[in-house]
């Protein structure tokens, strides 16, 4: 971490481990009787409960979105650039929830952690988790906190699933629904993309039909390579073309398979450092949670009869070069909001970075986050200042 | 406000549902959202205006109308209001048949080209018109299909198109009682509320 924390950074945090103890029934037919889920805060939740915001992590992500664990940190909280005193999510103003979500592998209950009937890890016996069930169990987490309704729930990727979710399950419970770099369902391709990942996963001999936390190792070659296709997919051609080009690590080819481009290098860095650092039971988990969304699914309506009972304001915002998720998947979102009548706006945000984008403080995407922020105040405060003093 | 969105306003009903295409600033869906209870969206792609209309509270939606409308169901709305911006369309006839479909009703302003200024420029000058009011040269202007009020008239009679109402104004958007009697050689803006 810098030597002196920036004034705009939430500064030094401190996860917390919340313990659940009501049956949580499953989309797959599974209860889980008993979970926990590994959440961080950033700012004051106000008298009323009024000024909550939940941000809903994408495949990869955890609780860990903003500030630091410590001094020795090297990098902050993974959407560090949004958040914090006088950011787009400003933490003077909102107070923020970020959590791991169930099936995670950053302390929330999941594949890595100890099943409470056997107080071995769950490994593979860990039930499949839809984004209804991340859905429930964050209202549970919100029903924790006194969080009536949140003023605004926000998600990128996997998250903005979430957050659709949200506006569809709980309507009286959020009021703001950010929904960014997402798609109402994945398409074919998509599902493509997630299955050779399992299959590297799954294939990998140290993987052990997913029980090799008892073998202590780890399918370390399986996970990079999953790492490595969605890295693919992340960036755009035109963003690798200015990010790598062809250019060679030591300037002349030397005719053999050592990574001699620099794009090679880079995706064997990035998915060896991801090896060490994610669990590949949880990628799995994740990746099926991707396939499995769709809110037309159970009741067989299109999207925008689903979407008749949201009653929360809509900011859509994609990415142009985004191919993973692509604007034409936020425009099907769009389009049935309209369709629906409700309130929605929409930007097309220019940019070469692809799906990562999302992450990135892009000067036009902060401008639009910004300016939709303070309409987000501004419905909080008219809230507070209607309630009898 | 625009003086012509300020004649406009009141052609719009209370609590109707509003299309404001090339809404710009979202100047008149704030207006029509706050006094008169009116719900929509706005459609634009300048990134300064969507920010603007964010900022505001006035939903719009980042879309080129020039790629079509087609994700829009027949009469979604109650009134599609297009201002200025007819003369830019790479096919005027064609986006004005689209608003009348997604629309019940729909309000179009656009600048004159039969104004006397613009014929004496081109009769005495010999060069196409500049003016305050219409800056560009040639080469430069995003005004691509100028139209007089009598050509809109005629493209409404071929495509029965019924007009419901329509005013005039001058360059400073007054209603001046001159111009109705000669509306095509004094009235710089045309506005027209028309239906199918």
């Amino acid at each position: 971490m810098p030597a002196v924390i920036p004034e705009d950074s939430v500064g030094i945090v401190q996860p917390q481990k919340i313990d659940f103890n009501e049956p949580l029934q499953l989309s797959c037919g599974r209860v889980l009787d008993s979970y926990h889920l590994m959440v961080e805060t950033y700012g004051e939740l106000n008298a009323d409960c009024s000024n909550a915001i939940l941000i809903c992590h994408a495949l990869s992500g955890n609780h860990h979105v903003a500030g630091y664990h410590s001094h020795e940190d090297k990098k902050p909280g993974w959407w560090d650039s949004a958040i914090g005193p006088g950011k787009a999510i400003d933490t003077n103003k909102f107070f923020v929830i970020g959590l791991n979500n169930l099936g995670g592998c950053h302390g929330s209950s999941g594949p890595n952690q100890p099943n409470p009937e056997t107080g071995q890890p769950y490994g593979p016996d860990f039930p499949i988790i839809t984004v209804d069930d991340w859905v429930e169990s964050q209202a549970r987490l919100a029903d924790h906190f006194g969080i009536e309704q949140f003023a605004a729930v926000i998600g990128g990727s996997l998250g903005g699933m979430q957050a659709l979710q949200w506006s569809i399950n709980y309507p009286d419970r959020l009021r703001h629904c950010m929904v960014i770099a997402a798609a109402a369902k994945l398409s074919a391709q998509n599902i493509a993309f997630n299955e050779v990942a399992r299959q590297a996963i799954s294939k990998d001999p140290q993987f052990h039909d997913g029980h090799y936390y008892a073998q202590d190792e780890v399918p370390k070659v399986g996970l990079m390579l999953a790492r490595m296709l969605g890295h693919i997919t992340y960036l755009s051609d035109d963003g690798m073309r200015s990010k790598f080009g062809r250019e060679l690590r030591s300037g002349q080819i030397s005719y053999d398979f050592t990574p001699q481009f620099e794009v090679e290098s880079y995706l064997r860095y990035q998915g060896e450092r991801f090896s060490t650092e994610f669990d590949a039971n949880t990628y799995l988990l994740m990746t099926k949670a991707l396939d499995y969304f769709d809110p037309t699914a159970t009741e067989g309506k299109p999207l925008s009869e689903v979407l008749a009972k949201a009653k929360a304001k809509f900011m859509v915002i994609s990415f142009t070069t985004d191919w993973r998720f692509s604007p034409e998947r936020s425009r099907e979102i769009v389009d049935a909001l309209v369709d629906a009548d409700k309130q929605v706006s929409y930007a097309e945000i220019e940019a070469a970075q692809g799906h990562d984008a999302f992450l990135i403080p892009i000067p036009r995407y902060l401008d639009v986050f910004n300016a939709y922020m303070q309409r987000v105040e501004a419905d909080t405060n008219s809230l507070t200042s209607k309630e009898p003093s | 406000m625009r003086a012509d969105l300020d004649l406009i306003k009141d052609w719009v009903e209370p609590g109707k549902r509003v299309l404001d295409l090339c809404c710009g600033d979202g100047e008149l869906l704030h207006y029509l959202h706050s006094e008169k209870q009116a719900s929509g969206y706005g459609l634009e792609i300048g990134p300064e205006n969507i920010t603007e209309c964010i900022g505001k509270g006035v939903n719009v939606i980042e879309k080129d109308i020039e790629e079509g409308l087609a994700s829009i169901k027949d009469n979604t709305f109650d009134t599609v209001i297009m201002t200025q911006a007819i003369q830019i369309m790479m096919r005027p006839d064609e986006i004005i048949d689209e608003m009348l479909r997604i629309g019940k009703e729909c309000i179009v302003t656009f600048p004159n080209f039969g104004h006397w200024r613009a014929r004496g420029y081109l009769a005495f000058r010999g060069k196409m018109p500049v003016s305050k009011f219409l800056p560009y040269t040639w080469y430069n202007t995003p005004n691509t299909h100028f139209c007089t009020f009598k050509d809109f008239e005629r493209l409404c009679v071929e495509r029965n198109i019924y007009i419901m109402e329509r005013t005039v104004v001058d360059n400073e958007h007054q209603h001046r009682w001159w111009i109705h009697l000669w509306p095509n050689m004094l009235g710089e803006i045309a506005i027209y509320r028309i239906t199918k």
